[in-house]
């Protein structure tokens, strides 16, 4: 078992917030987050049977497509999933040497290549499928919300970001302190209605997700017919036009 | 720190992190090529290898962003399927055998096939490329070689919008223009649109929504885009153009149209005589000075082109020695007030809602008309007047695949810009505005050159062998009317094949019809697969003999690519391409540049890494080719090479007309000048300097209202973007299309031969009609009662990035998606096995169930499928095993049924795919391999490397 820092009420927690009102699913997060950890923290990102039957790699960052709703209501959902950062991370309390922690100082949950054992009990705890098991060194890998990135000095600081963050064509990723409820993206997320993804489990994710606007998925109000011209009789359509002089 | 965490500390020493690695030893600036969107990208190389690749902040099409696709260049550097040194084929077509040779054996060989033709008759050599973004080039040396024989993919991709957007307005759907994402209000996207500008499209989108401006798409398919649209019209196939007609139809009842537009910008008021039978028949009214003819205020005659003049929309002059005239807007009031455009005639076809269609047009009146925006930037008109403001409709519209790849397509385009026409909204504040170095005159110059007098041994070609017709006059046909490229474009069959016709290329030229071609020359079209209607049969022609001679039908096939894909192993000479990282190349003003609303834009491909294999840049070799063919531009007079360094010396130093080169930034000695300017040696430095592109922001009073905006039609001029400044009139009514009309019915010295007539008369109308396409016509609707398209995945295109390890992670294998309905119908659940059978044959498919899809539709992903053994993929990779190509079930050929024709649009011949008709059945226990066409694996070259059980990319680095 490993401990979990304290959490008192405004500790740093940094975290993304994930707008499902405008992803695509266009994948860019996921292969940027592939090709920036490829050579990050964690690398490699091993790739097995890469040009082989049945090709399977390290992904910190999956999307997952799917329609949601029957019939008329039914809508097409993207799905981007990755490490959530709970705040109460089963996956940290149930490591036994300690691989798996979450950082104090900024609630970053990471794993300790060098004590990891890859019993894979992280991965059996998280309800999120968040965990990456890399067969080829036995150790268990995920997402580190760029660690190497967010605070790297070679870096200008408006590329201090995640890589998910930094690519998004759609700009549906945001990254902030979600312990700070005055932050940019604690404000974003009380004024979208940011949801936690399966709350009921109490593990408190610090990632949020904007629900579509469902509201405005509806035909807009507008008027029945198109705005009143009376429509003349058969073959008296082109009277309305008669007197009607063209300038150019 | 609590006692908790010093005690954890304690017990597990905390992980040491370096959180600021070094990212890059080094980065460069070039231009993507994962697809044909042209993105700016920084490449990070470290350690002598690319470390990231990301976008540019600075690029004016991707500002910073990059997409799946992009981000993956890694892996595609990667590909074990990259060509390593030139081949030559040794046993069979299609057996993958070959001998690695030297480029000396390579250029000669070349040499040896091309000059004999170009001693004898060039027409013999037909050079096609594919996703070439280096067409300046490639149509130049066509030009210089001799041969019409050419042209690039877009008779098969785009041409149909190409065509019809020239046509009308002097740009263009797909690449040319696009909605004004900051102001538009109201955004209605028709088709596939996934694969072109697909990252300034997802930021727009991104934008539009989050200010609450309105969405909705319409496209058979509820996949990408159309997921996070506010309203979501699952249209029928190839009914798009009924559905639009139906709108103008609401729109023009509701009398909801820019009359004051119509009157400044187009051709409304402009008189069409309405003589049937005569000559003259459905063509202008023109005056002495040979300006077409309004009526005024009086009933008089007055010119249409006179500034100020006022005219009739509704009215009719008399002609002398009879026959009438009346406005074009009368044409079309008459025509679409027509009950047969009504939303409830149009409903079932469409499979849309009569109500649906009914409140479209009116949510399109209500934001058009009441939420007009005024912009406040005073401009001065063509006419030299002053308007205080830039008014404009927030109603826009883009357009793609969806629409081209219908055999109604050109006609369906047409309606598309009607509607935008008759809203006022072309290059206004809200609506759809021209890219630079758009607009152009409708259409633009020059008319296709490839006539048998312009065409002579030894010789330059008499122009450019791609064009824009004004008549039958410029077709290249002979005295009989009888087609003259190998391609048939230009023809009777395809008048307006502003693109060429790719796709019956090899057709043709295994049918030695009209004639026989020696050589045919390709580069990066893989015509053996993804590229080609009815690949097995387009497989049969390629290997096909002659049993007189024992020789291929085809004598001789020279190919560049990359990569190994199917084309390769259909080739008898290999040129191996490099990668997009490892070359020189440029995004041309005179080809398709990068240009955006507010002003011109090219750039340019730099090496950002060395060549690790025996491969050349294919633009390099053709200028190599260039020299030891003697073609003249060049060489210069003493035969040395014009350009030593090859193409990056001519995309500095090349002139098509004098100073208008490939590049429109820092031209001048001094580099001062844009547009127009001499060469400058330093070009290509001051580009890499700039992050490997250039851009021109036009002020703010040239930002619309381009058509007729006398400061940019004058600065167009002057950058050399366009002729004259003339303002440009928008085209509701297109006469050329009548000329080709009356030749049909008789008129004119060039007339159609007898059985392209009544096929002519039919679908040349000037104005735009919807017809079903074609192959539906001819099918029996119950034997084939669904419709089936391929929509672009955004994390593919086309078929290149199978060979990309981490992309077909992500989609490594297709399904055969299915309404619901249907699957409840045929008892099917997802991962059974079905076969889908068209009129041409059948394959097998495992099935996806869905809601988001039109009910009597069922699509794929694009070009997933792959032949075995092609791109180096392992025996076992599943997208031969499991993937499927719906290709097989299309023709070149429209089904039996009417006279033979082409599976295409009737106007253009851009290609039908979407056309296609299919059944489902379901299959017990189906096989997934063994109902597939069957074609043996391919062998693979010498010299490609195993493949590796497991890749550590970016391991050593650490």
């Amino acid at each position: 078992m490993t401990d979990l820092p304290a959490s008192p009420p405004g500790r740093k927690q940094l975290g993304l917030v994930i707008d499902l009102d405008i992803c695509v699913g266009c994948h860019a997060c996921a292969t940027a987050c592939k090709e920036w950890n490829s050579g990050g923290h964690m690398a490699p990102l091993t790739d097995f049977h890469p040009y082989g039957g049945d090709p399977q790699g390290v992904w910190f960052n999956r999307i997952h497509s799917f329609e949601e709703g029957d019939g008329e209501g039914a809508r097409t959902v993207h799905f981007p999933r990755s490490c959530l950062h709970c705040a109460e991370p089963a996956c940290v309390t149930v490591c036994p040497t300690g691989a798996s922690y979450k950082r104090a100082e900024d609630g970053i949950v990471l794993v300790n290549e060098a004590i990891c054992i890859g019993c894979k009990l992280c991965s059996w705890a998280c309800p999120y499928g968040a965990r990456e098991f890399d067969a080829d060194v036995g150790v268990m890998k995920k997402c580190t919300l760029c660690i190497d990135r967010i605070y790297n000095d070679n870096l200008a600081v408006e590329e201090r970001l995640p890589a998910c963050v930094m690519v998004c064509p759609t700009h549906a990723r945001h990254f902030g302190d979600l312990g700070d409820p005055n932050s940019a993206v604690s404000e974003m997320v009380a004024r979208r209605g940011g949801l936690d993804l399966m709350p009921e489990l109490g593990y408190r994710p610090v990632n949020k997700y904007l629900p579509p606007r469902l509201d405005r998925m509806a035909p807009a109000p507008g008027p029945a017919e198109p705005p009143a011209a009376p429509d003349p009789a058969e073959g008296n359509r082109l009277l309305r036009w008669i007197d009607r002089l063209l300038s150019r | 720190m609590t006692f908790g965490e010093r005690w954890r500390d304690y017990w597990s020493p905390r992980e040491v992190i370096d959180t600021s690695p070094k990212v890059s030893d080094e980065v460069k600036y070039t231009t993507c090529y994962m697809c044909a969107c042209r993105c700016g990208i920084k490449v990070h190389l470290k350690n002598g290898g690319i470390r990231y690749i990301e976008g540019n902040p600075n690029h004016p099409v991707n500002r910073g962003v990059i997409c799946g696709k992009g981000a993956s260049g890694i892996m595609q550097q990667q590909s074990p399927a990259k060509l390593q040194k030139p081949l030559l084929r040794v046993g069979e077509r299609g057996a993958g055998e070959f001998r690695e040779i030297e480029w000396d054996e390579a250029i000669d060989t070349a040499i040896a096939w091309l000059s004999r033709i170009r001693d004898d008759d060039p027409r013999k050599l037909a050079f096609f490329t594919g996703r070439d973004q280096s067409q300046s080039l490639t149509g130049f040396w066509a030009t210089q070689f001799g041969t019409p024989n050419f042209a690039a993919h877009g008779g098969f991709c785009s041409v149909n919008m190409a065509a019809a957007g020239m046509y009308t307005l002097g740009s263009s759907f797909w690449e040319f223009g696009e909605p004004d994402w900051e102001r538009t209000r109201l955004f209605l996207m028709f088709g596939v649109a996934e694969d072109h500008d697909s990252n300034p499209i997802k930021t727009a989108l991104s934008g539009l929504r989050s200010r609450g401006a309105k969405f909705v798409s319409i496209n058979p398919v509820r996949t990408g885009y159309s997921a996070i649209a506010d309203e979501w019209i699952g249209i029928r196939p190839g009914t798009d153009g009924l559905f639009v007609l139906s709108l103008i139809h609401e729109l023009l009842r509701a009398d909801k149209v820019d009359l004051d537009y119509l009157g400044h910008y187009t051709n409304a008021a402009w008189l069409v005589i309405q003589s049937p039978g005569a000559a003259n028949d459905g063509l202008f009214l023109r005056g002495a000075d040979g300006n077409p003819l309004v009526l005024d205020g009086n009933g008089a005659l007055a010119s249409a082109l006179e500034p100020g003049a006022a005219a009739r929309i509704v009215g009719e002059a008399m002609l002398e020695g009879g026959g009438r005239a009346v406005p074009v807007f009368q044409l079309i009031a008459e025509r679409y007030l027509d009950p047969a455009y009504a939303p409830e005639a149009v409903a079932a076809t469409c499979g849309v809602p009569a109500e649906t269609i009914r409140r479209l047009a009116a949510e399109i009146a209500e934001t058009a008309f009441a939420h007009e925006i005024e912009v406040p930037v005073p401009w001065v008109d063509w006419a030299g007047r002053r308007h205080e403001t830039m008014r404009g409709r927030p109603v826009s519209v883009h357009a793609m695949r969806g629409i081209s790849a219908h055999s109604n397509g050109f006609q369906t385009c047409r309606a598309l810009h009607l509607l935008q026409i008759l809203l006022g909204t072309i290059d206004v504040p809200g609506g759809w505005r021209y890219k630079s170095p758009h607009p152009k005159p409708c259409p633009p110059g020059p008319r296709p050159a490839g006539r048998a007098d312009q065409v002579a041994a030894g010789r330059p070609l008499g122009g450019a062998p791609l064009g824009y017709p004004m008549g039958p006059e410029d077709l290249i046909v002979d005295a009989d009317g009888n087609p003259q490229r190998i391609d048939k474009a230009f023809s009777w069959d395809a008048p307006l094949a502003a693109h060429g016709l790719m796709h019956l290329l090899i057709r043709n030229a295994w049918a030695a019809d009209p004639y026989p071609i020696d050589t045919l020359f390709m580069y990066m079209a893989n015509m053996a697969w993804n590229s080609a209607m009815n690949t097995a049969e387009t497989i049969r022609m390629l290997t096909d003999k002659d049993p007189a001679t024992g020789e291929y039908k085809i004598p001789r096939i020279i190919y560049s690519d990359a990569y190994y894909s199917e084309m390769v192993g259909y080739s008898d000479l290999i040129l191996p391409d490099t990668t997009y990282l490892e070359r020189w190349d440029c995004i041309s003003l005179l080809d398709r540049p990068i240009g955006g609303v507010d002003g011109p834009a090219d750039s340019i491909r730099q090496p950002v890494i060395a060549v690790d294999r025996d491969v050349r840049p294919f633009q390099d070799v053709l200028i190599d080719l260039a020299v030891r063919l003697r073609l003249p531009a060049f060489v210069t007079t003493d035969g040395s090479p014009r350009f030593p360094g090859g193409y990056k010396d001519y995309i500095a130093l090349h002139e098509r007309r004098p100073g208008v080169g490939p590049l429109a930034g820092w031209r001048g000695e001094a580099g001062a000048d844009h547009g127009r300017g001499a060469p400058n040696p330093r070009q290509l430095q001051r580009y890499v300097e700039n992050g490997c592109f250039w851009k021109y922001e036009l002020p703010p009073e040239q930002r619309y209202y381009k058509h007729a905006n006398k400061a940019y039609l004058e600065g167009a001029v002057s950058m050399g973007l366009i002729d004259n400044a003339e303002p440009i009139v928008l085209q509701l009514y297109v006469e050329p299309l009548q000329r080709f009309r009356l030749a049909a019915q008789g008129h004119g010295p060039v007339r159609p031969p007898p059985a392209s007539a009544a096929r002519i008369e039919a679908y040349f109308d000037p104005l735009p009609f919807w017809y079903e396409p074609f192959e539906g016509a001819r099918i029996d609707p119950h034997e084939f009662p669904l419709h089936a398209i391929t929509q672009r995945p955004m994390q593919m295109y086309h078929s290149w990035h199978s060979q990309n390890a981490w992309l077909r992670q992500i989609l490594g294998r297709n399904r055969l998606f299915v309404g619901r309905a249907v699957g409840r119908r045929l008892g099917l659940q997802d991962d059974d096995w079905v076969w889908v059978s068209s009129h041409a044959g059948r394959i097998p498919a495992q099935v996806k169930l869905m809601d988001g899809v039109n009910p009597d539709t069922v699509w794929t992903w694009n070009a997933i499928g792959k032949r075995a053994g092609a791109w180096n993929l392992a025996a076992d990779a599943p997208e031969f095993t499991k993937g499927f190509l719906l290709n097989h079930l299309i023709t070149d050929l429209l089904p039996e049924g009417g006279p033979p024709a082409a599976n295409a649009d009737p106007v253009t011949g851009q290609a039908a795919w979407y056309d296609l008709r299919v059944r489902l059945e379901k299959a017990p226990d189906a096989d997934a391999g063994a109902g597939k066409p069957h074609l043996p694996a391919l062998r693979h070259p010498p010299s490609f490397a195993a493949l590796p059980e497991v890749l550590r990319y970016g391991a050593p680095r650490r």
